[in-house]
């Protein structure tokens, strides 16, 4: 019955979510007493909806490119031609993660302006951490035997990594995309100091105007979206480990 | 012998690359004022004849050494030369360009100078990353780096370039800024640590304190820290208005106050989650073996437990204290201070020099701060124990 519970526990979330993008100002009474001098307990200037969808498609965008280039570099360096580049790529993860995200963004913008790309890159840069991390230990402690198994039945390279090593790997590489969305729906709040198109407008909004009812809509948003999210992607984790049959998680 | 493809160092191939790519970009950007784009020099235009001839040769020589397979120290050490090459070319780039007399003019890095440096900090990386240094030998290379650096600063030699003109017209507020950074980083940190490993130890003991305590930290963490400094502004303020002597303390909505409480929310999951983590490690011999000596609980903990989970408590503290300085820079939002003060403004004045005053100090001091403490917890790991566990996850 737990199981149930926590369902429809973000089944409420997920409803009170959707209602209050679609319709804000059904709320207004209940955040006016946040607001002073008759200040708009709403944020008005743009719609919340539409920048609910800029920051997810943002977010969603910067995180395909990250899966798709970490993926790609952490099977290179697990290949035997590119096995030279471990002890380097490991470190480099390893350096990148001191890098704060505020430092990125604010380095990114003299190389690509204001706006959108800044967020894009700094996101797409801090997205690839998690995911690296995660598919060079996925594909780096395969089970031996699986392995022997795959090169006796006169499976190619390519058809091992395909057929074998991906499959096994996946559930892990699933978590690093999930940490990595995570950390990216938080950042892209960020990029609005940028000027970025993204709910951190609400927030910053809020902040210049000294509007509390503003900083919570905008804040509880993002962590509505994100717990959602999360709880989504550990969800398809699960079914997928399953199906490897292995016990391992991020 | 064969002179092959399998002499050639493959790590080597990308940073001859970057390098030759950085050889050809622009070395110094030249700027009429602080706020105008800047015109991008090459090479032999930023640089006196002879210097820029030495720097061109020199770069050859280590790039044929990145190419090769030599002993691995050997490119190390031309890496580390060709780095303070570069430090010396640019600072000297900064002089010949500026016109006598010019206090509006600035130059600073450019594309093929970043370029450079980045090849060849990829080859030291790389070369260390092979090599594996030793942890104290780690933190002495670090330091003996740091040591270059200040020194490179203290002789002037970077004067001319643009950052340490923003440097030197807001000396003052730089090293204010700097002490707030490190005690916003520093002092949430140790609260985090007095209040978050009793509260580990309580979760691991209390089986249903355990998920309760852990998820409302973990939905801490997905609050954007933006959003959570400006929420902590409310109940500050009304502490401040309500509580007699809290306005005296230096407890006020904006400023430090709510910062400093932000990052101790944000450090509270890794420091609870690490001491769990570490306690449920203990092997469970090891605690048989203290019970069978007549071990009370308290004396089981201090001289058995916590010793034991200690390597991995050590990670929460660095996986806190990194994600602290990076984020204390958002502290400036509300008025919190720190270096993100110079990030901002520079970000409002399309001033990118400021930014850079802002960034690079917060950038170098994760840096050591993540160099110094794996090193540490390595050094305080039983041999082979892994120092991958606990969670490395970072906030925004």
């Amino acid at each position: 019955m737990r199981v149930g519970l926590s369902f429809l526990i973000r089944l409420a979330v997920l409803l009170a979510l959707a209602t209050f993008l679609a319709r804000p100002e059904w709320f207004a009474s209940l955040l006016r007493p946040l607001t002073e001098n008759g200040a708009p307990p709403v944020y008005v200037q743009a719609s919340l909806l539409s920048l609910t969808i800029s920051h997810l498609l943002m977010v969603f965008a910067a995180t395909i490119a990250s899966t798709l280039v970490a993926v790609g570099l952490a099977i290179l360096v697990t290949r035997e031609s590119g096995r030279e580049f471990l002890p380097l790529s490991r470190s480099l993860v390893n350096i990148g993660q001191t890098f704060p995200p505020v430092a990125v963004l604010a380095l990114a913008v003299p190389m690509l302006g204001f706006g959108t790309w800044p967020t894009l890159i700094a996101l797409f840069l801090y997205g690839l951490l998690p995911i690296f991390e995660n598919t060079l230990t996925g594909l780096t402690t395969l089970p031996g035997p699986v392995m022997e198994a795959a090169r006796g039945t006169g499976m190619t390279g390519w058809q091992r990594l395909i057929k074998v090593e991906l499959p096994l790997a996946f559930p892990l590489i699933l978590g690093g995309i999930r940490l990595s969305i995570v950390i990216s729906l938080a950042t892209a709040t960020i990029g609005s100091t940028v000027a970025a198109r993204t709910l951190g407008e609400v927030i910053i909004a809020g902040l210049q105007s000294n509007n509390l009812a503003f900083i919570l809509q905008g804040g509880v948003v993002v962590a509505a979206l994100a717990v959602l999210i999360y709880d989504t992607l550990v969800f398809a984790e699960r079914l997928a480990a399953q199906r490897t049959g292995l016990n391992r998680t991020a | 012998m064969r002179f092959g493809l399998n002499r050639i160092d493959r790590v080597g191939v990308v940073v001859a690359l970057i390098a030759a790519y950085g050889l050809v970009a622009p070395f110094a950007l030249f700027r009429a004022n602080r706020i105008v784009q800047g015109e991008g020099r090459s090479l032999f235009s930023a640089l006196p004849p002879s210097l820029g001839a030495i720097l061109l040769v020199l770069s050859a020589i280590a790039i044929v050494m990145a190419l090769l397979r030599l002993p691995l120290f050997l490119k190390l050490l031309a890496s580390l030369v060709m780095l303070a090459v570069l430090a010396f070319a640019i600072g000297n780039a900064a002089g010949f360009l500026t016109p006598e007399g010019n206090n509006y003019a600035r130059v600073s890095p450019g594309s093929g100078f970043w370029l450079l440096s980045a090849a060849f900090a990829l080859l030291a990386t790389d070369c260390l990353a092979r090599l594996r240094p030793p942890p104290w030998m780690r933190i002495a290379i670090l330091t003996a780096i740091i040591a270059a650096i200040a020194f490179v600063l203290a002789s002037g030699l970077w004067d001319g370039l643009s950052i340490l003109k923003e440097y030197s017209s807001r000396a003052d507020t730089f090293w204010l800024e700097a002490g707030r950074h490190v005690t916003l980083a520093l002092g949430s940190l140790a609260v985090a640590a007095v209040v978050g490993i009793p509260l580990g130890i309580l979760c691991h003991r209390v089986e249903p304190a355990r998920s309760a305590i852990l998820n409302l930290l973990n939905i801490v963490q997905t609050i954007p820290s933006i959003a959570l400094f400006g929420i902590l502004i409310g109940p500050l303020s009304w502490v401040a208005a309500n509580v007699p002597g809290a306005a005296d303390l230096g407890i006020r909505g904006i400023g430090m106050a709510p910062a400093f409480l932000a990052l101790f929310l944000y450090s509270l999951l890794p420091m609870v989650a690490n001491t769990v983590g570490g306690l449920a490690g203990v092997p469970a011999e090891a605690n048989d073996a203290a019970r069978g000596v007549g071990m009370t609980d308290r004396q089981r903990l201090t001289q058995v437990e916590l010793p034991l989970a200690f390597p991995v408590i050590l990670t929460g503290i660095r996986i806190v204290l990194v994600q602290n300085i990076g984020l204390a820079t958002i502290a400036a939002l509300i008025g919190g201070g720190g270096f993100g003060v110079f990030v901002f403004q520079g970000l409002g004045q399309t001033a990118m020099d400021l930014v850079l005053l802002g960034a690079v100090p917060t950038v170098t001091m994760a840096f050591a701060a993540a160099v110094i403490l794996d090193a540490i917890v390595e050094l305080v790991a039983p041999a082979n124990a892994g120092s991958g566990t606990g969670r490395k996850e970072a906030t925004a």
